[in-house]
């Protein structure tokens, strides 16, 4: 393997190595629905940043691990998350709405009202 | 290894991310024998398991699923795992564009080997957070015993 210097993006524990969420990114007039796949993570190890037009999400596995545990055979091997996107100006990063269950994300991220289509009503003078 | 600067939801680069991610961790584990029933990465639900001198812990990734709708059998020394998982998708009524869809959805079925020890009898199975974590016990004559010596 040939050593390259890794490309720091910004000043975060970003070296740790974590693994890619399995996301659907679906869109409507409204805005952004981005449900995440973070099975393990409970709410309090999730972590959703936003710096400048990054969106990041973040979450740490926590199993319940009993004492004396021995891995046997593991698919998972890395017990943390992690995924960014890059927003553009439409969304309105100040109203996202997030919600995690079973292991489920799902961020909502609206439009700015102004980005919103609207009709235009032609005048008769 | 280095990583891409930019960082598209679900396009190519993401995708070659995943590859190379993937890469990486099946080459970790090269020259250690896998179980026959192992799949390719990115099966779901991905499945760890572990074992302690009382039980066999096994671990089931698997989000976002309806408890109610979990199946877990045990025979002839063989765990399965099925049930199913919905899609989560809203009314496509021609206003909704997707950019990512890499979430599983639809029937699953997973089947493990447990160790001859296992006691069917004595299994234990919780889900929280979106894992399905399943605990069986060895059985007694099977636990490592402390001898007096006399």
């Amino acid at each position: 393997m040939s050593e390259k210097p890794v490309v720091k993006r910004n000043e975060r524990k970003e070296d740790a190595q974590a693994l890619l969420p399995r996301v659907d990114v679906r869109e409507n007039k409204d805005g952004i629905l981005l449900i995440a796949d973070m099975p393990g993570v409970p709410k309090d190890k999730l972590e959703l940043h936003i710096d400048n037009d990054t969106l990041t999400i973040e979450g740490e596995i926590t199993p319940d691990t009993p004492e004396n545990m021995e891995a046997v055979y593991a698919e998972v091997r890395l017990s943390r998350y992690r995924r960014a996107f890059s927003l553009s100006a439409e969304l309105d990063t100040a109203r996202i709405d997030a919600q995690l269950s079973n292991g489920v994300l799902k961020l909502r991220i609206p439009k700015h009202a102004y980005a919103q289509p609207r009709k235009i009503e032609v005048k008769v003078a | 290894m280095y990583e891409s600067l930019v960082n598209f939801p679900g396009g190519l680069l993401a995708e070659f991310e995943r590859l190379q991610q993937e890469l990486q961790q099946e080459f970790a584990n090269v020259g250690r024998p896998g179980s026959i029933r192992a799949l390719a990465s990115g099966a779901f639900p991905a499945i760890n398991v572990a074992s302690t001198p009382t039980s066999i812990e096994v671990y089931a990734f698997a989000p976002g699923v309806d408890p109610a709708k979990l199946d877990l059998q045990i025979e002839q020394g063989l765990l399965s795992i099925s049930g199913e998982r919905e899609a989560d998708a809203p009314e496509d009524n021609g206003t909704l564009s997707t950019y990512a869809n890499e979430r599983f959805s639809g029937r699953f079925k997973r089947t493990i080997s447990l160790s001859k020890d296992a006691d069917p009898d004595k299994v234990e199975a919780r889900y929280r957070d979106g894992v399905l974590h399943i605990t069986v016990a060895r059985q007694a004559a099977a636990q490592p015993k402390r001898i007096t010596i006399q």
